[in-house]
């Protein structure tokens, strides 16, 4: 079977993973980074993503797109309080979120797509081969449409996404494989944009999921948000600017309060400093760890809740609760630790890397999938409970929350009015009673043959299946006959969208292609002149003049080119000067070797 | 806008059908093997083609999960069970396979799981097997006991007093009081009717290992199952009651 990849599309960082001789690995790229920054931009050249997309944030606003992991499977109503933080433009065109880049609108499936090509094409280059399958992970709190829109955005970017599954899952199977634990795990996993809260009983390779709960719209972010909120309210007191009229700035400020957050998980204090619309200066102030910390202390007492109903729900307290294991970038917040510490009554389990483990995860659950691994089963749960609209706007259960997945219920129907012929069934997620309450997930029409009242017999299944996600058939009791059903999802693509939108990327990805080697090129440019400039610096006095005037005249030719829009010509400029400082650099080598190994030559040592 | 009629339910059909000629057909067609059409004797897999074989839709959840109906269950067996068929269905290990076997592998994965969350709680099972022994799909009624009629249309009232009352004042503070009190009482009482369950499973399970088809054994078997189904609906009754004053008073 043809190697499927394991796949962690997060809100901040996306990763991909493989699995080589029984052991998870993370696909680096060729500087050795093994995230990818889940970020696209928009750029004369074309879209671009990870790294060289994250510089465009404070370049280019309007047209960089990140945490678009937020909008997958949502109408614009659903974010409609938080619009003012995104500084590019969104839609909605029937039911699902559009983001503006340009001339076009995309879908949050379609850029994520552009993510999920990108680790594509990174897991190419490094495996040397064609990559079409995939296993994806979601926050297990994601609800049906979510997880259709991650599937939507993986047969996007050309893959078969093989199975959708869990992060906390996918984490406890790559803490399960490396510390082989029996007993019950609570995995707490606090990221960018989301928490989610999963309780597991580890038995015999038996990974059994007893309950989970999360929120798919909390994470580091909100904590970043505060922070902003701050820093504006200040500037404006202290300068009278108001930054939110600054698109870029705004960024920058985001951006700031990120990477200072980050600081306080080491440091107790740390400056900040901001540039200032208009040159009016910069805006300086400190940031104590306490001053974060009685600002966040809100968003962390907002994961407890989760993980006390979790507990709950697998019939547990506390302190039976064996190892908790802590994943996503926020976890290395020292108060969230203290947090999870108290409330769990032990002190949490952090010898794996949290950035890394969902994708290893992944790529465990890929290995079961092609057959590889045999040992090893994981039992998932559905977050929230799935029913139908039924008189009165009440929701009626039909698989509740936290049942063993797949799961399945059969219903039957019939109708009220003599010749009916047809039955509109509403079908929902969520725990509360009525129906305006939970979320509607999608609507279809039950054809019934024209009969008196009450004696059609249509028996419908609902299915979820092992993605969390729902099937639904019908059957004719009467006549035994199956029938299909067109299900319009409430906040999704249709079938006939995604297939347009399969087309459409094929369509681009020459252009995508061209846009890319460009900006590889330029990147590889960037490292050549840099590392030469060093030579230049450390060992030019070691060459002749002419020399030095050679490799002078190649770098700027080389600066030149890297400042067009032909990759070709940046190529060549490189090969001319890697050509001329050639000899420069065995004099350098030689020289250092001759100071650590006693006058051998380049020749003799190697 | 008119809105959409919304869908008429007749019942959960989750449990088996007991339409008799149903039951023969599907029986026959199990014994069939799908793929190879040669006679299936092995459990769950065609002896001569190693395919997958759906799981009857009239096998019932001690059947599948191996069991006799039994109201007394080793937990720790039923999990080892539940773990091994798993381990047997799991689509995770069909994705190699033919659609046909990945759909049984998924229905088949899907009633396993069914059937040991049914089994796994004992007041499920035994409502399942109330249901299975008399025959009866409907869901069983819940109705207070009656010796707590009066008693409990009292606590209605308190708990509306309660609930337009202000909290902060004396008089919220005494109805709290009463609550609390109620709802222990019933609390005791929920333990009390879970204890004479027990007994009746022991009965139950006593009446089955021996096996005796007399008269005497058949009017003792009706005695259980009519005390069962009394009880399983108090205690439903009084579970409702218990969990919507916690979440009242909490
Ligand atoms: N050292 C740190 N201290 C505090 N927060 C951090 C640290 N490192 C990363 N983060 C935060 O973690 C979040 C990203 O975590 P990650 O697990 O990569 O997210 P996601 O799964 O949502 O992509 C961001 O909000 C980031 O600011
Ligand atoms: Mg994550």
């Amino acid at each position: 079977m043809a190697r499927i990849v394991g796949i962690d599309l997060g809100t901040t960082n996306s990763l991909v993973a493989y699995m080589h001789d029984g052991q998870p690995c993370i696909v680096p790229d060729r500087n050795g980074r093994t995230m990818v920054p889940s970020v696209v931009a928009l750029t004369d050249n074309g879209l671009i993503v990870g790294d060289s997309a994250k510089e465009h944030l404070t370049r280019n606003p309007e047209r960089t797109v990140y945490s678009v992991k937020r909008f997958m499977g949502k109408g614009l109503a659903d974010v409609q309080n938080e619009l003012a933080y995104f500084p590019y433009t969104l839609t909605e065109t029937g039911g699902v979120i559009r983001i503006r880049l340009g001339q076009k609108s995309y879908s949050p499936p379609q850029i994520s797509a552009m993510i999920l090509k990108e680790l594509k094409l990174r897991a190419e280059a490094y495996l040397g081969e064609s990559i079409t399958k995939a296993v994806i992970t979601v926050p297990a709190y994601f609800n049906d449409s979510q997880r259709q829109a991650t599937k939507d955005a993986g047969l996007i970017a050309g893959l078969e996404v093989l199975r959708i599954i869990n992060e906390p899952t996918a984490a406890s199977l790559a803490y399960g494989l490396q510390k082989n634990t029996q007993g019950t795990i609570a995995v707490y996993d606090f990221g960018g944009g989301t928490l989610d809260v999963s309780i597991l009983k580890l038995k015999d390779g038996i990974f059994e999921v007893l309950a989970t709960n999360g929120d798919t719209h909390l994470g580091g972010d909100d904590v970043d948000r505060l922070l902003v909120d701050l820093f504006i309210a200040e500037i404006r007191e202290l300068e009278g600017i108001d930054i939110s009229d600054h698109p870029d700035h705004m960024q920058a400020v985001r951006l700031e309060a990120e990477r200072a957050k980050i600081r306080l998980s080491d440091e107790l204090k740390t400056d900040i400093a901001i540039e200032l619309p208009e040159n009016k200066g910069r805006f300086t102030r400190e940031l104590t760890r306490d001053q974060l910390e009685s600002l966040a202390t809100s968003v962390i007492e907002r994961t407890l809740a989760p993980c006390r109903m979790a507990i709950k729900d697998a019939g547990l307290t506390p302190k039976d609760i064996d190892e908790v294991v802590l994943v996503g970038g926020s976890t290395r917040m020292p108060l969230v630790r203290q947090r999870v510490e108290a409330l769990f009554g032990k002190p949490p389990h952090c010898h794996l890397n949290p950035d890394e483990v969902v994708a290893l995860g992944a790529a465990v659950q890929a290995d079961i999938l092609s057959g590889g691994t045999t040992d090893m089963l994981l039992l998932d749960v559905t977050p929230l409970s799935l029913g139908i609209e039924t008189m009165g706007g009440v929701m009626s259960s039909l698989i509740r929350r936290n049942t063993t997945i797949p799961a399945s219920a059969k219903e039957l129907f019939t109708t009220y009015v003599d010749g009916q012929t047809g039955v509109d069934i509403h079908i929902l997620q969520g725990e509360r009673e009525l129906v305006k309450d939970n979320r509607s997930l999608a609507r279809f029409r039950l054809k019934v043959p024209p009969l008196p009242a009450g004696v059609p017999r249509i028996e419908v299944t609902f299915l979820i299946d092992a993605n969390g996600i729902l099937n639904v058939t019908a059957t004719d009791m009467r006549t035994g006959q199956s029938q299909s059903i067109e299900v319009k999802p409430s906040y999704g693509l249709s079938d006939t969208e995604v297939e347009r939108m399969i087309e459409d990327s094929f369509k681009f990805a020459a252009e995508d292609i061209g846009a890319r080697k460009l900006i590889e090129a330029r990147l590889d440019a960037e490292s050549l002149i840099k590392a030469t400039d060093k030579s230049l610096a450390e060992a030019g006095h070691l060459v002749v003049r002419e020399e030095t005037d050679a490799i002078r005249t190649a770098l700027s030719q080389l600066s030149t080119a890297k400042d067009g829009t032909d990759p070709r010509a940046i190529r060549a400029r490189m090969a001319e000067l890697e050509q001329a400082a050639k000899h420069l650099n065995t004099v350098m080598l030689d020289d250092s070797l001759k100071k650590g190994l006693h006058g051998k030559k380049v020749s003799e040592v190697s | 806008m008119v809105r959409a009629p919304c869908p008429f339910l007749l019942m959960d059909n989750d449990q088996p059908s007991t339409h008799s000629d149903r039951r023969r057909q599907l029986q026959m067609a199990r014994s069939m093997c799908w793929h190879c059409q040669s006679e299936v004797t092995g459990e769950y897999f065609c002896e001569r083609c190693v395919k997958v074989q759906p799981v009857s839709k009239e096998t019932d959840y001690f059947t599948c999960l191996g069991f006799p109906r039994r109201l007394t269950l080793d937990p720790k067996k039923l999990e080892a069970k539940f773990y091994e068929l798993s381990r047997t269905f799991h689509p995770d290990f069909y994705q190699t396979k033919s659609t046909d076997e990945q759909a049984i592998s998924l229905s088949n994965a899907a009633v396993l799981n069914t059937a040991y969350r049914t089994l796994r709680d004992p007041i499920q099972r035994a409502e399942y097997l109330l249901a299975l022994e008399t025959g009866s799909v409907k869901d069983i009624r819940t109705s207070p006991p009656a010796d707590l009629f009066e008693e409990i249309l009292e606590l209605q009232d308190t708990l509306e007093e309660y609930r337009a009352s202000d909290r902060g004042s004396d008089q919220g503070h005494r109805l709290h009081t009463t609550l609390q009190t109620e709802q222990e009482a019933l609390e005791r009482r929920k333990v009390e009717m879970e204890s004479q369950l027990r007994r009746l499973f022991a009965d139950w399970d006593k009446l089955q290992d021996a096996g005796a088809a007399t008269s005497s054994a058949k009017a003792e078997r009706d005695r259980i199952l009519k005390q069962m189904r009394e009880l399983l609906s108090h205690r439903t009754y009084i579970n409702n009651i218990v969990n919507d004053l916690a979440a009242t008073i909490a």
